[in-house]
């Protein structure tokens, strides 16, 4: 039952992925990327996880694409066959380091799912994925974790206002 | 389980019935009345069925059939499938709102605990934040999809209008959330028996911080910048007739609808009536049975709760019909420099308190 769900799901996420890549407008693919977002969170519901299903589409589907619109937007990019991709000069370095610790995540995942028991389902707590649960383990468990992120996100929202007012001034 | 599918499906059809099929419609026809009665006109009067004319209810059904028969119009150099399928995108989540907005309290019918909620999910609040969110690309991919400036303007407009405003909406409720300690709408609607413990009371800042977000996010004058007629010719439905114009039409009489729940639920009591609980109505009926009892508990607490949406709905036509539009810098002056502070004020203090109160 849950697999008939999962499926096409996941076969939908896949193909909204491709067509973020592919597609030819920006707007084309930013709508593709929503759709993959609201996909994701699909997956999120099928594993019981409703608290971070809801933030995926507030947050990232409701909040940050809508930005992601408006810059496109405003910079009025349209479907334009004669702007040519070249990556820049210098960036193979880059390029492979990247390459390699994107392996290096998949060499990681696929060793868990391959160790991982799939016979019997995993045992959950009733109350799994409830916002309490998960505000609960976020402010015990987690917190340095989490404290960490906020101030991350704090450095990189005073950063961003520091470029932009250097420009304005 | 075919009863609990079948009662599901009843709400279901109350729901839709009660929101698209009734005030969406007579809500066009309030709105005429109203703005003619407080400009001091007589008002739409004109359509007339053998020359009967209802006070001017027939513009409802003129209205739809108008809209049915209009030409369905694509702007050449348009992006025909984002085109189409924006007002779908922007009436569908105002609808899906209420699947979590309880119109009701819990009864006992045939021995059965009816819910009068579609469903009482978990994240509640947060379901109707993220439905609402969605809806934005609705008005922000019309005006891209039309290849008209003004729309595109209109469009950009809407796009960091109500990205300001949602940021303050969402801080807002967190009092809420705090004060009540749940999510769910429905207990938080229960947590209202008691009339001092209404949200006005405990939440007085958060309530008229929320109603100005709410009608920000609705793009109803005072903050109808992403339409001005005046400067956008229609903003981001410039380009849109026929059944389109009217699903965008109808999306915000509905949110409307949406907006006047919500204020119910959170902050007056939801369906409870002041003073009077539900034990006190199903004991003065207990005579009838308890089935009896509780159903016509269940219809005075119906009626209530549309009550006081109706009160709301006429409370955001007279803010409609007596601002004027703000300009745009003031729109945004307002949501991040006095709402935005003011919200997280709000949520300190209401902390502070509920530390020292334990």
């Amino acid at each position: 039952m849950e697999l008939l769900i999962f499926y096409p799901i996941a076969a939908l996420a896949v193909v909204l992925a491709l067509f973020v890549v592919f597609n030819k407008s920006p707007i084309g693919s930013a709508v593709s990327l929503i759709g993959l977002m609201l996909c994701l969170a699909g997956v999120f519901i099928g594993l019981s996880a409703h608290f971070v299903a809801i933030l995926q589409v507030i947050i990232y589907a409701g909040a940050i694409m809508v930005l992601f619109m408006f810059v496109i937007m405003l910079l009025n990019l349209k479907d334009d066959d004669n702007v040519i991709w070249k990556s820049r000069e210098g960036n193979t370095l880059l390029t492979v380091l990247t390459g390699f610790l994107v392996l290096g995540i998949l060499y990681k995942i696929i060793s868990i799912t391959l160790s991982a028991d799939s016979s019997k389902p995993a045992k959950i707590m009733e109350s799994f994925g409830t916002t309490a649960e998960v505000g609960k383990s976020l402010f015990t468990t987690y917190v340095l974790p989490f404290e960490v992120a906020s101030i991350l996100l704090l450095v990189a929202m005073v950063g961003a206002l520091v470029l932009a007012k250097t420009k304005i001034d | 389980m075919l009863v609990d599918i079948l009662i599901t499906l009843l709400k279901i059809f109350f729901i839709l019935g009660v929101t698209v099929g009734f005030f969406a419609p007579i809500l066009t026809w309030v709105e005429r009345k109203q703005s003619a009665i407080m400009q001091d006109r007589i008002g739409a009067n004109r359509a007339d069925i053998l020359g009967f004319r209802a006070l001017g209810l027939f513009h409802c059904i003129a209205d739809a059939l108008k809209m049915f028969t209009k030409e369905d119009f694509i702007p050449r150099g348009a992006n025909k499938i984002l085109h189409t399928l924006s007002p779908i995108v922007a009436v569908i989540p105002a609808i899906v709102t209420f699947a979590v907005v309880p119109f009701g309290g819990e009864y006992n019918l045939f021995g059965k605990q009816v819910n009068l909620v579609i469903s009482d999910l978990d994240v509640g609040i947060l379901f109707v934040f993220a439905v609402a969110s969605l809806a934005t690309y609705g008005y922000v991919v019309a005006g891209w999809s039309s290849n008209n400036n003004w729309s595109l303007l209109g469009s950009m407009r809407t796009a960091s209008q109500m990205v300001s405003y949602e940021v303050t909406m969402g801080l807002t409720i967190i009092g809420v959330l705090m004060v009540y300690g749940t999510m769910r709408l429905t207990e938080i609607g229960a947590a209202q028996e008691n009339f001092f413990n209404w949200g006005i009371f405990l939440q007085p800042l958060g309530f008229f911080m929320f109603l100005t977000a709410a009608i920000a996010e609705n793009k109803r004058i005072p903050f109808d910048n992403p339409e001005a007629e005046s400067e956008l010719v229609a903003g981001y439905f410039t380009e849109y007739s026929g059944l389109k114009f009217g699903m965008f039409f109808m999306a915000e009489f509905i949110e409307m609808v949406t907006i006047a729940a919500l204020v119910t639920i959170l902050f007056f009591g939801g369906w409870q009536i002041p003073f009077v609980s539900t034990e006190s109505i199903t004991s003065l009926f207990d005579f009838l049975g308890t089935t009896a009892s509780n159903a016509i508990a269940m219809l005075i607490h119906v009626g209530v709760f549309f009550g006081k949406v109706v009160f709301f709905i006429w409370f955001q036509m007279t803010i409609r019909w007596t601002l004027p539009r703000f300009r745009y810098d003031q729109i945004m002056n307002l949501g991040w420099k006095i709402l935005l502070p003011l919200s997280l004020i709000n949520v300190l203090v209401t902390g502070a308190v509920i530390l020292a109160r334990s």
